[in-house]
């Protein structure tokens, strides 16, 4: 199997292997910090950061590594960096640092990080593993937002604290409780399943209308 | 005294239910709630090695750490000791439960990686608890994920049997499940 392109490499991430819709991993911030889409952002560019950092150093050192250690030195790796975002946030966007709380530091258990680590990095250069790195990590950030987006929007009337809805429409309070999460989370899933798999259906159903025509 | 931790408990284990309210430990949570022997004993382990793992941080953290001045290693330090009593628990129930450990198959070393004993941690410093909180507040954190995980495995064993829709089945269905127990443990609740 020849290796895709670095173009396909990069929108992999975006959709096809989108990491949240498709592989259904990183689900705890996806769920935790999405009530408003300020945090869904910072999240988002936190957890690139950290991916493309951690995808960028493991795949220079992958040649070192041994077998029954990597994970173990993955970890470390991924834990360096996450102080690091974890002090800069706290440094410079003390507020937000305060609103995502535990979550900045719980970067790295997210999944999607060691995945791509295991998956990518530890197979490919570093420039590919540095497209494979922005890939996912806007795709991510891309989900968070469109949760991020919904439940504001329902919950509080505004996106990204700007009020859009009018005053008349009751804001859906279940919408920023953790509840709300679930269910958005749980349809929004339900959708992107049924876009991908709608395809070869729609082509069928067209064919019997030109028969039928 | 006593009443305190009564409280600790009750509030890590309900109130505010790992997996309910902070959305820690959703990954296993989706992938191993599909019969109640194995949520059972996901959820027992997942318990012990955050018990264990709670313990040390703060002896680690408050005893060694903060005296040192080195607590920009906290996570760095969290995630080796995490990683270590994952690993002392994987060759207990290897050595003890096989039959258990065979149907854990990846599971059991992702429990490294479950950020519910991460997120355990993490609050005890939050909190500044004692010792003997710190003992009782993992204990319950962990008991608070073995109920949401059985709860939703014996949900799940049901849904095997209902019509639906095909893009929901699996993660959709199980999501939208999660939302509505949520809903029922936000009445837990103290209203100011």
């Amino acid at each position: 199997m020849s290796e895709p392109s670095l173009g396909k490499q990069f929108t992999n991430g975006l959709w096809a292997e989108n990491p949240v819709l498709v592989m259904l991993i990183g689900m705890c911030p996806t769920l935790a910090i999405t009530n408003s889409v300020a945090n869904a952002l910072t999240m988002g560019a936190a957890t690139t950061f950290v991916l493309i950092c951690s995808n960028v150093v493991i795949s220079l050192l992958r040649k070192q590594l041994q077998p029954h250690l990597r994970m173990l030195v993955y970890m470390l790796i991924i834990a360096t960096f996450v102080t690091i975002a974890d002090y800069a946030l706290q440094a410079y966007l003390f507020e937000m640092s305060q609103a995502l709380g535990p979550y900045v530091p719980l970067i790295i258990v997210n999944c999607i990080i060691l995945a791509r680590a295991e998956i990518c990095a530890s197979k490919s250069g570093p420039v590919r593993s540095f497209v494979d790195g922005v890939g996912m990590g806007l795709g991510f950030t891309f989900a968070l937002t469109i949760l991020g987006v919904i439940r504001e929007l329902l919950g509080m009337r505004t996106v990204l604290s700007y009020q859009v809805l009018p005053e008349a429409f009751v804001p859906w309070v279940i919408m920023i409780l953790p509840s709300g999460a679930f269910l958005t989370l749980g349809l929004v899933i339900g959708l992107v399943t049924w876009l991908k798999t709608r395809k070869p259906a729609d082509s069928r159903q067209n064919k019997d209308l030109e028969a039928a025509a | 005294m006593t009443a305190e931790l009564i409280f600790i408990f009750l509030t890590a284990a309900i109130i505010n239910n790992f997996v309910f309210k902070y959305f820690l430990g959703i990954c296993p949570f989706l992938g191993v709630s599909r019969r109640v022997d194995m949520a059972v004993g996901m959820g027992f382990a997942v318990t012990f090695v955050m018990t264990v793992a709670g313990v040390l941080t703060w002896i680690v953290y408050d005893l060694v750490l903060t005296r040192i001045g080195l607590e920009f290693l906290q996570y760095i330090t969290f995630i080796l000791i995490i990683a270590g009593a994952v690993q002392l628990v994987e060759m207990y129930i290897r050595k003890f439960f096989p039959s258990l450990y065979e149907s854990f198959g990846i599971f059991l070393p992702m429990i490294t990686t479950n950020c519910a004993i991460l997120g355990a941690c993490l609050f005890i410093q939050k909190f500044e608890y004692g010792f003997v909180q710190t003992l009782v507040f993992s204990i319950g954190a962990g008991l608070g994920f073995a109920l949401a995980i059985t709860i939703m495995a014996g949900i799940r064993e049901e849904l095997d049997f209902a019509d639906v829709p095909k893009p929901f089945r699996g993660p959709g269905i199980t999501l939208l499940t999660a939302a509505i127990l949520a809903m029922a443990f936000s009445g837990f609740l103290i209203k100011r």
